[in-house]
């Protein structure tokens, strides 16, 4: 065996040390499993053997299963039976684990995820190790998936349905000692007695049958609909559920399906339905979908995949941040927050020690809930310098300026800083509207200048959007990505464009919801269905939010600087008469598309049918949901086209973590391999006729839907080896 | 095709339903024997020309469980040869045992029937069947289920009902109802109901209200936030109809229908068998319709329910003296006087459930003869009668004097 270590001790206790090579945590290989199967012949059929400890040979116990193969298993062609076999292999050999007749018990040494803790939750007895590092949890649901290896059916026999439900619907990790508490391990003791540990039980008491193979066994807390806490809990619970999801995660409620029809049954017939939901949801694409973006797309952005290669791995030590505005205070707190020196520098220094208050507001709050020490918080602060003299930025590595939207500003602000910063340094820009290119004019060293575009508010947004002027070196680009990792976001590289990537596409969804206001779509159906669909916010909500006045100024400064070639979109004409006519900005203005009355919810402004009366009939809410995502995934394309996004991942990791599009869908490519390349088309087709050329289809996407190949049909093979 | 002739209806008091209200004492058995006694004294019925009792119950477990129908025939003392069956079409449970009856009668294979129905919702609480429909995941999720509660203020917030709509309508139920106490229209049918040694423990509705104000009612909390904000029903429901811009919570315990115990039956007949035993018959059966309607909104099916049993007699709703309909929530009778345009002065004219309480299995019953006896009292000629149905699901009947 390669990936099991198998030993029996004097006491006729056998160790299985489970070390799979050649992977920094051990993983579910086929290999692993088929070597756990043999282990478990020899422990049953060795009548030396008293009992068995499973550990580890590395600092974790088992991390899970193999993300790859579970994103090929969508698209690897197999039937449902073959599916349901695969999905069986695992699972049984755990049911044979925990009645191979022998005492089992497992030694936890550090974090046991998925398929790891089902390992342990398949031992008669679970010892974990006091690891600061460890963490138990079940969070298959994270990549569209429930606990296949029998999870779903032990932990609730173990620890009530509620509990489990809870673990396993939100995928949540717990600390060996929240795990003691939960019921779900027997003992924590430090990780030097774990082994020896589990052996001691082993020699003392060691049961062979688990409490749901004996006679009599009852769930704790009930199960079924003859019990009335578990009525509460379902019923409760599947409401919760469709809350959360809207509908559109398979996952939670399929583990809640698992959980109430399998506890009434037999284990074994539990076990059998469990399966029967995994594959289901093997055979949906959300699975495929959130595990292609937000875990292997979203784990080679992270070691940045875009980085051009031979160029040295940089590190900035000082950071010049220009601006203490909100912008400039949050990535001032990031960079300082991840260890580096920060000077930030605004037109005073009261205005630049005002950025630095949230720095310290935000602090303050970790020390409050107990998650940092007041010395630590001090040394951050102690690394953030306010000033409002440029001279303070020699030796900055990278400078990134976050001053007001205007060419001629940045140009002033650029040109004081570049006199200063070394002559290998970076210059950034923050700006989420103006043309890099442009900007780099200003710039005496234009492939030193580059876009990084961060998003609000920067300590909880994950994604930061770099931008690559026409000049724009390699150099520049590696800097820039290297910084990116050491405050611990995930890059996304695009070419310069008006809105860059991120920005123009977002538009398009709030373009798209005033459109249809102004057709005479029901504002309450585009503002539900959009969060239906899996959007934060609506669009109307979101104009609010970041007020039509600035959506009214970004047009009118595209008009100036396009001339001629300026097109209106759709929804101009709906801002122009908020601002112009109505009187009704936004949010701050205390009124736009909502009202917002003192004390009270939000509620949309009764106004508007009289503004936009309500066409008859109404949309359905599918039509509804259907321009406002698929024309986010038009443009993307159009990103692809003109080269603004070199590679899907871009645009699809970029769309979730950005500007939140729904992570069910993969993003905006992958929404349309979800559709399929020919039914998106043919739909787009249909709605460019009925609502206007932006439905447009683009040649590319025509022609590859006729090919039949999606956005990543190379990458699978890649993949796999990789694997 | 025989005619179903109405011959005779009692039904008891309905007593809070709750551990403090009059009939908590007595079992649903006990209360459902004394209705059908009642209704055999009352008529000198030879009970073995009955073909067969059937009641509604829409929590059949426990005690109101094994076929409470068979059950109360037997202790009633009713002749052995009488079956009995029970059957649940949830909140028109009663009336559905009518339509049952009255539907074998005029297929010629039943000369001689009662439907009825009970509920001791003191006793046996609402949900006591559980059910795969609010609490299996997969169904729950599948069909977006909400409680009757959310279905009620989706209603009112989707065709605009204010929170004072609802309590205005609440009002005029209890006043009609205080009024037809007082005036005596219902001493005919109530039976007074008797403990074990004869002494009478009931003889009146005790949910009402009279007096009730606009003013009384405004200070009522309303009664499904809970579980619309925390257990999310709310969101389950405006995910159904995303037209709706958010759930305003209109409905209390004042504007709803009361928690009661109570029974009910109807003496169903065809021609025949009235001569021959010497019963006058009082009204006649003309048709009967039930209809499914989207579950999560649930409570709209009265107006297509009432349509498909119109158009099935060649009526309109003009044609209809009367209307009763159950007033499980005001919005529920609010929408329907809106879809088939009928004026507040011709539904529910002595008031309903809101003032007297609504014993979910019994209620269908108890409505219909309330309205006959109405239609004798104005001499009238038509009635209507109508209940919104959980799972989404309504229930109608047309009766005509003789």
């Amino acid at each position: 065996m390669k990936t099991i270590h198998f030993e029996v001790d004097s006491d006729g206790i056998a160790l299985l040390t489970i070390d799979v090579a050649e992977r920094s945590m051990n993983v579910l290989t086929p290999e692993l499993q088929s070597d756990l199967s043999e282990s478990i012949d020899r422990i049953s059929s060795d009548d030396t053997i008293k009992g068995a400890v499973i550990t580890s040979g590395k600092s974790s116990f088992v991390a899970g299963a193999d993300l790859m193969s579970m994103v090929n298993a969508f698209e690897d062609g197999r039937s449902a039976a073959e599916k349901y076999e695969y999905a069986r292999t695992f699972q049984q050999i755990l049911r044979r684990l925990e009645t191979c007749g022998k005492p089992v018990a497992a030694a936890i040494n550090g974090t046991a995820l998925g398929g790891g803790l089902e390992i342990c939750l398949a031992c008669h007895y679970r010892v974990a190790a006091d690891n600061p590092k460890s963490v138990l949890g079940l969070p298959e649901v994270q990549v569209g998936l429930l606990p296949g290896g029998g999870g779903t059916q032990r932990l609730p026999r173990l620890i009530g349905q509620q509990p489990a439900l809870q673990l396993m619907t939100q995928g949540k990790h717990l600390k060996p000692k929240a795990a003691l508490e939960q019921g779900i391990v027997h003992a924590v003791v430090a990780p030097e007695d774990c082994v020896s540990a589990a052996k001691q039980w082993i020699l003392e008491s060691g049961d062979a049958v688990q409490p749901w193979d004996k006679k009599g066994f009852k769930v704790p807390g009930g199960a079924g609909l003859m019990h009335p806490g578990s009525i509460q809990t379902l019923m409760v619970g599947s409401a919760l559920i469709a809350k959360e999801t809207n509908h559109n995660y398979p996952a939670p409620i399929a583990i809640m399906s698992c959980v109430y029809e399998g506890t009434v049954l037999p284990i074994d017939a539990g076990l059998d339905i469990e399966s029967k939901y995994f594959v289901t949801l093997l055979m949906d694409p959300v699975s495929r979908n959130m595990t292609r973006t937000l875990f292997i797309n979203k784990g080679a952005a992270d070691k940045l995949v875009r980085r051009p290669k031979g160029v040295e791995k940089t590190e900035v030590t000082k950071l010049g941040m220009l601006g203490a505005g909100m912008m400039g205070a949050g990535i001032a707190y990031v960079s300082a927050y991840a260890g580096m020196r920060v000077i930030l520098l605004d037109r005073d220094r009261d205005a630049a020690e005002k950025g630095k208050d949230y720095s310290r507001a935000l602090l303050q709050k970790r020390i409050d809930r107990g998650k940092m020490k007041p010395e630590q918080a001090e040394a951050i602060l102690e690394r953030i310098t306010t000033t409002d003299d440029y001279a303070k930025l020699e030796g900055c590595e990278l400078v990134i300026e976050a001053v007001f939207e205007d060419k001629g500003i940045k140009a002033d602000v650029t040109q004081k800083t570049e006199a200063v910063i070394p002559s290998d340094a970076i210059f950034a820009s923050n700006t989420s509207t103006l043309p890099i290119t442009g900007l780099a004019e200003a710039s005496s060293r234009p492939e030193q200048f580059i876009g990084i575009h961060f998003f609000s508010p920067v300590d909880k947004m994950p994604l930061v959007e770099v931008i690559l002027g026409e000049k724009t070196g390699d150099r520049a680009t590696a800097v820039a990505l290297d910084y990116i990792q050491q405050i611990r976001k995930t890059p996304i590289v695009v070419n310069d464009s008006r809105g860059f990537y991120t920005s123009r596409v977002f538009g398009t969804y709030t373009n798209e919801g005033m459109t249809m206001l102004a057709e005479g779509i029901n504002p309450a159906l585009i503002e539900n269905v959009a969060k239906h669909a899996g959007m934060a916010v609506g669009p109307l909500a979101v104009m609010d939010e970041v007020t039509l006045e600035l959506g009214y100024h970004v047009a009118k400064a595209t008009a100036a600087a396009l001339g001629d070639a300026y097109k209106p979109n759709t929804a101009a004409p709906v801002i122009e008469r908020f601002v112009e006519e109505l009187d009704r900005k936004g949010k701050r203005f205390g009124a736009g598309f909502y009202e917002y009355p003192e004390g009270g919810k939000k509620h949309l402004w009764a106004g508007l049918q009289e503004v936009y009366p309500h066409v008859d009939p109404q949309p359905s809410p599918d039509e509804v949901r259907k321009r406002l995502l698929y024309v986010q995934a038009l443009d993307t394309v159009r990103c692809l086209d003109e080269g603004v996004l070199t590679h899907p991942a871009d645009g699809d990791i970029g769309s979730i973590l950005g500007w939140g599009f729904p992570p069910y869908t993969g993003g905006t490519l992958s929404l349309i391999e979800t559709v399929g390349l020919q039914a998106f088309v043919d739909e787009c087709d249909r709605m460019a006729s009925a609502y206007g050329e932006r439905f447009a289809v683009p040649d590319s996407l025509r022609q590859q839907a006729k090919e039949g190949r999606g956005f990543y049909a190379e990458q699978p093979a890649q993949a796999r080896t990789a694997a | 095709m025989a005619d179903a002739f109405v011959y005779d209806h009692v039904r008891t008091p309905r007593g809070r339903g709750k551990a403090s209200g009059s009939l908590h004492p007595i079992t649903p058995v006990e209360l459902t024997s004394q209705m059908l006694a009642s209704l055999r004294d009352r008529n000198e019925l030879d009970t073995s020309y009955l073909d067969d009792v059937v009641l509604g119950c829409v929590s059949p477990v426990g005690e109101q469980g094994a076929n409470i129908a068979r059950v109360s025939v037997l202790t009633a003392g009713y002749a052995q040869n009488v079956p009995g069956k029970q059957l649940n079409r949830f909140c028109a449970s009663g009336l559905e045992a009518i339509n049952t009856a009255a539907s074998q009668i005029m297929a010629g294979q039943s000369d001689l029937a009662i439907g009825g129905g009970v509920e001791c919702m003191s006793r046996v609480p609402m949900g006591s069947d559980s059910g795969a429909m609010a609490a299996d995941p997969r169904v729950a999720y599948d069909t977006y289920f909400a409680p009757q509660g959310i279905s009620a203020d989706l209603i009112a917030s989707k065709y605009g009902f204010s929170r004072d709509d609802v309590d205005s309508y609440a009002v005029e139920s209890q006043a009609r109802a205080a009024n037809a106490w007082e005036q005596g229209y219902f001493k005919n049918s109530v039976i007074p109901v008797v403990d074990r040694l004869g002494m009478t423990v009931l003889d009146h509705d005790e949910h009402m209200r009279p007096g009730t104000t606009t003013d009384d009612l405004a200070n009522l909390n309303p009664a499904f936030v809970i579980p619309g904000e925390q257990a999310g029903f709310d969101a389950v429901a405006l995910q159904r109809y995303p037209e709706v811009e958010a759930i305003h919570h209109v409905h209390t315990g004042g504007n709803s229908s009361g928690i009661v115990d109570g029974a009910a039956g109807v003496l169903i007949g065809n021609k025949d068998i009235g001569e021959a035993l010497g019963l006058k018959p009082r009204a006649r059966i003309r048709g009967f319709a039930s209809i499914g309607t989207e579950p999560t909104i649930m409570l709209t099916g009265p107006a297509p329910s009432a349509e498909k049993v119109l158009k099935r007699c060649g009526m309109t709703a003009n044609d209809i003296d009367l209307f009763e309909l159950n007033e499980a929530f005001a919005s529920v009778v609010l929408l329907f006087m809106q879809q088939l345009d009928v004026d507040h002065d011709r539904i529910n004219v002595n008031g309903g459930a809101i003032a007297m309480g609504h014993p979910l299995g019994a209620t269908g019953a108890m409505i219909f003869g309330t309205v006959l006896d109405e239609l004798e009292r104005r001499d009238q000629s038509t009635a209507l009668i109508n209940l919104c149905v959980g799972g989404g699901m309504g229930t109608a009947t047309i009766i005509e004097r003789i």
